[in-house]
């Protein structure tokens, strides 16, 4: 299975996945330069973490606009596996391959440390591998960490989740944060969603934590 | 290019009185200057040698001093004098790394002086084709807690009375005439300080993609009005493909890459040596701003730049600017470089050349390439939207030459900035310090019934308490290679594709430094290199930032001078040669100087990182070991400088720890062995708040109890729990190894004292059949863990708020 991971000037977790993917899962893998329209036929997409053109408009902001971006949509829609990690989750959300949005965490500062996150379907491609409620630790780092959406949204979300099937127009919660003392910088708990999964049955996914450390 | 045959020299300035003032040059100085160019300087020749001959850049004060530190081995590749040191790390790696300090700025504007600290170590990393691999950070701040904060229940009226009364009697405070509301000013001045700086490096580090492994963070009256914000960096290069910066080859292009200049941190060298006086606030245009953005793109660029071959040298623009990489390069190289300042990108309309020279814009730098092969480094900077001009040629002369609209504006022999510049032996006077010798006679020992309580107050004061609040706002975990990350005793990051790891720590006593220059300063060394020691990795190299106050007083040179013989007797007999460093002086505030505050990086080298160890007791039922060099008695009078007389009897006087360098050496060898050959789970440095406090961290992380005896003794149990004897580590094992640790120690002569197990949910420590400790550990962790965080969110009366914002 060869991966691609996106480089925008910026990023600083695409050396990461990069390692991950060829020195812990042994799997060809690429660098793909953000102004290229090229995804050189790799079977899954990988949106690293980092600071795109710097974030310091808003995050994702103007990555979306990169030319690579336009691809990974066409990418998506097709049903190809996209995942994105901190920064490509933000990526994601802000391009529209995902719902909701990020803010600043609750605190308003960076916050960088493991947390425990539970595994809510294993119906995905990204968590197969788990079992339903595991707990996993997972670090994050981010200061947009913040995850919104309206009430509809969420509702939806849920529903998908608790139907399993898992496919829609929408998402479906891939993992949910642990417990109250697993330090999610969300401000409200019922928003608490860390990793999603959107799109036609095949999937698509952000995810928040930094899965490559 | 215009030659020089067909210019004519450039206008001379009206060298006034105040003119030669606000540059910082004085009478003499400028004679010296008319004889290196045998004729009056023009103005912006006056700007270049007085950034040049700034403290900050030329070292004049210390470099006599400097010269007595040990600054080879077998493993240095590069010592001080370039813009970072190397050492040989095998495998055909090497290290470069490099501490530096940025407080000047971090006072006047907190997140940009903290932010571009972190940016000027960093690209002194990378200018050597090093991938930076990890920063630390050492902070100093002034008082966040208002110790003489009155009791919930007390009135405040009396409390703020008594409080006058501590502080007049407190031995070193700027604070000292300060009343109620002053005081509570002062604190929320440092409390915006302290959350200024955190911010500016993490915003800086993290957005660059370097993982910051924490470092340690100090509170001092002395540091208000001048923080210490000392960054160290290390990153990784090949050792074959190590880059230097050095001019050569006489008409080979020189290069502006990076960001473009603009009129940010005019004379930032200059202010950074000077003293603070009132309105010293209005310097912030002397502060530069950071783009951490730019300085990722510029990395990535530069070390692509680099793997074309076609770079002949690089260098930096940090302080003094483009003045300083063009007259260093060229003198490093022995050749002359001339550039044309109509080519160099300028963020500004209307720039002189005067402000061109002296801007400090970040993310900035200069190359030389191979005259031909220019179009390789401009195709990688163009992939990265970055600039890169030709803006000169190396030339024959050794000089720098720069012209503006083809006329010549500087030509200046490099050396006479450089080499040849002031060299001062400063007057230098013993100073006694003006504190007691020995204990205050209103503070008895060995009659508190209450030694939990004091434990509690240690583990919540300022420099003890878990710095947690701060080390979290860094990546700590980026690049996927840390081992351990903030909260142990040093950090340790693996490299990629070996078994190896390195090792580093930072560390400094400003207060015992101030007791004792020279005996301090060993313990910096000692210290750093135990910490290194701790987490497994041998000590093989230092670096070191020297903070201190004014160089023109007698009494700070013999400090200076006191704190350099004692570097350079630890580094030598703990086989850690220095090889570079930083030196900031000038660090007070209406006449009111910080503590001499050496601070000392230490790298170590892991042979494998399946070795290594970590502060925290892993699993009860373990035993826990002290291990000890045996040394004379610690004394009451030892006492008076340790975090105990500072908390709990608020007071400073005695002497720093009697500290034997060659026992040190063979504890570090002992713990080292014992990490190698798998024998210890965990291994803490005693240091600040003593055995009992290294105890006590080492039950935090995972919640792990233990029941301790001390060792037999007489003196007062406030001694045995939290007096700071040096050279110990609190170690523990499985049961079945303890008498093979012992066997070891032995043959080390190290005392290895068994104390007792792990496990449970309490912290008890005993000496003979009574509980000096008894406290379950969710309580004291709780405590530890949140002082931090609620001393920087304490309730700030609202009155004060407005006016101090005023400002």
């Amino acid at each position: 299975m060869k991966f691609g991971v996106l480089v925008f000037p910026g990023s600083n977790c695409d050396h990461d996945a990069y390692h991950v993917i060829a020195a812990a899962a042994k799997q060809p893998v690429t660098f793909l330069w953000h102004a290229s329209h090229d995804l050189e036929n790799c079977d899954a997409i990988i949106v690293p973490g980092g600071f795109a053109y710097g974030d310091y408009l808003r995050t994702g902001a103007i990555a979306k606009f990169a030319p690579i971006m336009q691809e990974v949509s066409r990418f998506a829609a097709g049903g190809g596996l996209v995942l994105g990690i901190c920064n490509g989750f933000q990526i994601l959300c802000e391009a529209g391959l995902l719902p909701g949005a990020l803010m600043r965490n609750a605190g308003l500062k960076y916050i960088c440390k493991p947390v425990k996150l539970r595994v809510e379907s294993t119906d995905t491609p990204f968590t197969s591998a788990c079992t339903e409620g595991e707990v996993l630790e997972i670090p994050i780092g981010h200061m947009e960490g913040n995850y919104f959406c309206d009430a509809d949204t969420l509702a939806e979300l849920n529903r998908e989740n608790l139907r399993g099937d898992g496919w829609g127009a929408r998402a479906q919660i891939a993992y949910g944060p642990c417990g109250r003392a697993s330090g999610n910088p969300c401000a409200e708990p019922e928003r608490r969603v860390c990793a999603l999964r959107a799109g036609d049955g095949i999937c698509q996914q952000g995810r928040f934590g930094h899965g490559s450390q | 290019m215009a030659t020089q045959s067909l210019q004519t020299p450039p206008l001379p300035c009206r060298a006034t009185p105040e003119l030669l003032k606000t540059h910082g040059i004085t009478p003499e100085e400028y004679e010296r200057i008319v004889q290196a160019l045998g004729r009056e300087p023009s103005l912006t020749e006056l700007g270049i040698y007085s950034v040049m001959w700034s403290e900050h850049c030329s070292y004049k004060s210390s470099k006599v001093h400097l010269k007595r530190l040990p600054t080879r081995s077998e493993r240095v590749v590069q010592g001080p004098g370039e813009n970072a040191g190397i050492i040989d790390i095998g495998d055909g790696w090497a290290c470069a790394f490099k501490i530096e300090s940025h407080n000047h700025p971090s006072y006047i504007e907190p997140f940009q002086g903290a932010a571009t600290g972190v940016g000027g170590i960093l690209r002194d990393i990378f200018t050597m084709g090093a991938r930076p691999l990890a920063v630390m950070d050492s902070l100093r701040f002034g008082r966040i807690v208002d110790r003489r904060k009155p009791p919930a229940a007390a009135d405040r009226g009396q409390a703020t009375e008594r409080a006058e009364v501590q502080a007049q009697s407190s031995s070193y405070s700027p604070a000292r005439k300060l009343r109620g509301l002053e005081a509570k000013k002062l604190i929320h001045k440092n409390h915006s300080i302290l959350e200024g700086v955190v911010s500016g490096i993490a915003s800086y580090g993290n957005c660059f993609g370097v993982p910051n492994l924490g470092g340690e963070t100090k509170f001092e009256e002395c540091y208000f009005g001048n923080p210490l914000v000392n960054a160290f960096a290390l990153g990784l290069v090949r050792k074959d493909e190590i880059f230097y910066a050095k001019a050569s080859g006489t008409g080979n292009p020189v290069i502006y890459v990076g960001a473009k200049t603009g009129r940010d941190g005019i004379h930032g060298a200059t202010m950074a040596s000077e003293e603070f006086r009132e309105g010293s606030e209005q310097k912030r245009p002397n502060v530069q701003v950071g783009d951490p953005f730019l300085e990722k793109l510029l990395l990535e660029a530069c070390l692509e730049a680099m793997q074309t071959g076609a770079v002949v040298g690089i260098q930096d623009m940090g302080a003094a600017g483009l003045t300083c990489s063009t007259c260093e390069m060229g003198a490093r190289g022995g050749v002359g470089i001339e550039i044309e300042l109509d080519h160099v990108p300028q963020r500004e309309i209307g720039m002189t050349a005067y402000e061109i020279m002296l801007s400090e814009s970040q993310e900035r730098m200069l190359l030389v390439a191979e005259s031909g092969r220019e179009h390789e480094v401009f195709r990688v900077f163009e992939k990265w939207g970055l600039d890169a001009v030709t803006i000169g040629r190396v030339i024959n002369e050794p000089r720098m030459r720069v012209l503006e609209h083809g006329n010549i504006v500087a030509d200046i022999p490099n050396t006479s900035l450089t080499d040849d510049a002031p060299v001062y032996r400063r007057p230098m006077q013993p100073w006694t310090v003006p504190v007691p010798k020995d204990k205050p006679a209103n503070a008895p020992l060995g009659a508190n019934p209450d030694l939990t309580g004091v434990l509690k107050r240690l583990l919540a004061s300022q420099n003890i308490c878990s710095k947690r609040w701060i080390h979290e706002q860094y990546d700590s975990m980026v690049q996927t290679n840390t081992v351990q990350g903030p909260g142990g005793d040093g950090g340790v990051m693996r490299i990629k594709d070996t078994l190896r790891g390195l090792a580093m720590s930072l560390d400094g006593n400003g207060r015992w430094c101030y007791l004792n220059p020279k005996l301090g300063a060993m313990h910096a060394v000692a210290e750093a290199a135990r910490k290194v020691v701790c987490a497994g990795g041998v000590p093989v190299a230092a670096t070191n930032c020297l903070n201190f106050g004014n160089p023109e007083k007698p009494h700070i040179m013999w400090q200076f001078s006191e704190v350099i013989d004692g570097l350079a007797e630890a580094c030598t007999a703990l086989g850690t040669p220095i090889t570079g460093g930083n030196v900031s002086l000038y660090n007070e505030t209406l006449g009111e100087g910080i503590y001499p505050t050496p601070v000392v990086g230490v790298v170590g080298i892991v042979e494998s990182i399946e070795r290594t160890a970590t502060p925290h007791f892993r699993s009860p039922g373990r035993e826990a070991i002290l291990l000890s060099a045996a040394l004379a008695p610690y004394d009451d009078r030892q006492l008076g400088s340790s975090e105990y007389a500072k908390e709990i009897v608020g007071s400073l006087w005695g002497e720093p720890p009697a500290l034997d360098l060659k026992s040190e050496a063979a504890l570090q060898k002992c713990v080292l062995e014992l990490i190698e050959k798998g024998l210890i789970e965990s291994a803490h440095d005693c240091s600040d708040g003593g055995l009992a406090v290294a105890i006590a961290e080492s039950c935090f992380r995972h919640e792990i109890g233990a029941e301790l005896h001390l060792p037999e003794g007489s003196e007062p149990l406030e001694i045995a729990l939290f007096g700071e004897q040096a050279s110990r580590v609190l170690v523990c094992c499985v049961p079945g190894d303890r008498q093979l640790i012992q066997q070891i120690a032995a043959k080390h002569t190290i005392q290895a004292e068994f104390l007792g197990r792990t496990g449970g949910d309490r912290l008890v420590i005993r000496r003979g059949p009574s509980d000096a400790v008894s406290v379950y550990i969710a309580d004291i962790k709780n405590v530890w863990a949140q002082a931090l965080e609620c001393a920087l969110h304490s309730d700030v009366p609202e009155r004060v708020v407005p006016e101090t914002l005023d400002k």
